[in-house]
């Protein structure tokens, strides 16, 4: 417990050492300089780029979760398998391939961009969701069943509620995948910060790069930090240990 | 008052989980249903609250058919502990309490004026426990929660499907004895599962003994124990249900006969509502191997001994 502990913490500051010597770095030689001067783009490819996360996941939200209850009622258990399996072999699909794809049959833009990556975050919002519900123990549906909750009751009372550390677990992943995924929307002409990174790698300018990468990076630990937040709300005491 | 009538369930083709059971629980009686594993015990439980379905045969409640009532309904009129006592994670210890009430739609102060009295039911500290959550209870604390929960709508039966077969020895003894307590004043219609035959023993008025699906007795402890039907119930009850009887007859038993001998002072003494098996250990432990009878105004009526003891016993049996 104790070495445990050490190594831990000895993990921590040298990560913490490589940001701030990073950050020294970029800062030292003005890398940065051109998020200033180009200030009104930057803007608008951090608004794309959390337009595109946003909406993609969002609907992945609004599809995933509907979709993990309809499969974990006692009438609907038969298709679980079917389904689930259909969105594993997604998933084992590269995303960069899932965006080819997409604009091979929606052609370019940001619709496209928005479809692919929707479609991408479907599965660790939804494996996680299923996994959830069906780790509930039995017992408490059978005392609720027994003490006369009625199915609604008892997906809202005590599936969802138990099951709640896991479905967010599932939109963290998603959500932080997605802003890293989002950045190759560039490549089907959907905007985003993609278009400083792969602009910076074509002339081999860091400040370009790195302007583009950094706040993408910046964008998904910003976004964790507040998933976390909303886990600490949306999930009951009790179940936290 | 639950009545079983001709109760058969089949699953499949032709596998019996319950072959034509009859039986009947009086208002304000504990039956236990009693059996090894698989014999069918906790199916014919949860077919009352329609958790399973019947075969064939009707369950009737207060002589009403539960298959004609409504599902919901039925299952938030009657209590329901299970083993691992089912409390919900998520809620507080009040909102475990007073789930069934809430969905009722209780009124606030309904609803907290009987999580009070229910706390004090079972002794557990009303401000102490309210905002708690289930895992940070003991198991004894838990599975008292699982009962005043099962009591919370005051439904007049309750189903009981081996409550305290997760608690050790020692705590289970404890929370029998102030179930008992707590039966005595509330007069519940209980169905009580349980494999253990000391606990049926303990906690039954009456006892239906099962065995691959078919009742093989169903009585009285006493009877049970001192008149098994057939050999099945014979080895069930076991070896020793000469020793098990002691702990369901008290010395006022002997007292009622007249068989108590004369007054003496001597160093121990027992009560008249004292079961014959602590008695026993009494008389053993006592230099004079006799100990002297009180009754509840604390004046002698007797004294007894092993003899005393075993003559009562062998009475019974013969």
């Amino acid at each position: 417990m104790d070495s445990k502990k050490r190594i831990t913490w000895i993990v921590r500051i040298i990560v913490y050492l490589l940001v701030i010597a990073f950050f020294y770095w970029t800062i030292t030689n003005e890398y940065f300089n051109y998020i200033t001067e180009n200030i009104d783009q930057f803007k608008v490819l951090v608004r794309e780029h959390l337009q595109i996360v946003g909406l993609s996941s969002g609907m992945a939200l609004l599809v995933a979760i509907p979709l993990a209850i309809f499969v974990t009622r006692p009438t609907f258990k038969r298709v679980e398998s079917l389904v689930s399996t259909l969105v594993n072999f997604g998933y084992t699909i590269p995303n960069m391939a899932i965006l080819a794809l997409m604009m091979g049959f929606l052609g370019i833009g940001f619709k496209t961009a928005v479809f692919a990556l929707f479609l991408y975050s479907i599965l660790p919002i939804y494996r996680n969701t299923v996994a959830g519900i069906q780790s509930v123990n039995t017992s408490l549906i059978d005392a609720a069943k027994g003490m006369g909750f009625k199915p609604s009751q008892i997906l809202f009372k005590v599936e969802l509620p138990n099951a709640a550390y896991a479905i967010i677990a599932g939109v963290r992943t998603a959500v932080v995948i997605n802003i890293g995924a989002t950045a190759l929307a560039y490549l089907i002409g959907g905007g985003g910060l993609g278009n400083w990174i792969f602009m910076g790698i074509k002339v081999f300018d860091n400040s370009i790069l790195l302007s583009g990468a950094v706040t993408v990076t910046l964008l998904a630990v910003i976004t964790d930090y507040l998933l976390r937040a909303v886990e600490h709300i949306v999930v009951p005491k009790g179940t936290k240990r | 008052m639950i009545e079983y009538k001709d109760i058969t369930k089949v699953y499949g083709e032709d596998v019996k989980a319950v072959d034509d059971v009859s039986f009947t629980v009086e208002d304000g009686e504990i039956v236990v249903l009693l059996g090894p594993s698989g014999c069918g015990k906790t199916t014919l439980l949860r077919m009352v609250n329609r958790l399973e379905s019947i075969t064939e045969g009707d369950i009737l409640l207060d002589g009403k058919s539960t298959s004609n009532l409504n599902e919901i309904e039925l299952r938030r009129g009657i209590g329901y502990v299970i083993q691992s006592n089912g409390l919900f994670p998520n809620m507080t210890i009040e909102q475990n309490v007073t789930i069934v009430p809430h969905l009722l739609g209780w009124d606030k102060q309904k609803k907290e004026e009987r999580y009070q009295k229910l706390m004090k039911l079972v002794g557990l500290d009303v401000e102490d426990f309210r905002k708690r959550f289930p895992h940070e209870l003991s198991g004894g604390q838990q599975q008292r929660i699982g009962v005043i929960r099962a009591l919370a709508a005051d439904p007049p039966a309750m189903l009981m499907d081996e409550p305290f077969g997760a608690l050790d020895p020692i705590i289970r003894e404890k929370v029998q004895d102030e179930f008992l307590a707590i039966q005595k004043e509330l007069h519940k219609t209980i169905l009580f599962v349980s494999h253990d035959i000391n606990e049926a023993i303990k906690m039954g008025d009456k006892i239906a003994l099962m065995k691959d699906g078919q009742l093989m007795q169903y009585d009285t402890p006493a009877n049970i124990l001192q008149n098994p039907a057939n050999e099945f119930v014979t080895q069930f009850v076991g070896q020793d249900r000469t020793i098990k009887s002691l702990s369901i007859h008290m010395v006022n038993d002997i007292y009622s006969q007249n068989k108590l001998k004369e007054n003496k002072k001597l160093a121990k003494q027992v009560s008249l509502n004292t079961n014959l098996r602590d008695a026993l250990g009494a008389i053993l432990e006592s230099k004079e191997q006799a100990v002297t009878v009180v009754n509840g105004q604390n004046e002698t009526v007797g004294s007894l001994d092993f003899d005393g003891i075993n003559q009562f016993i062998s009475e019974l049996t013969s």
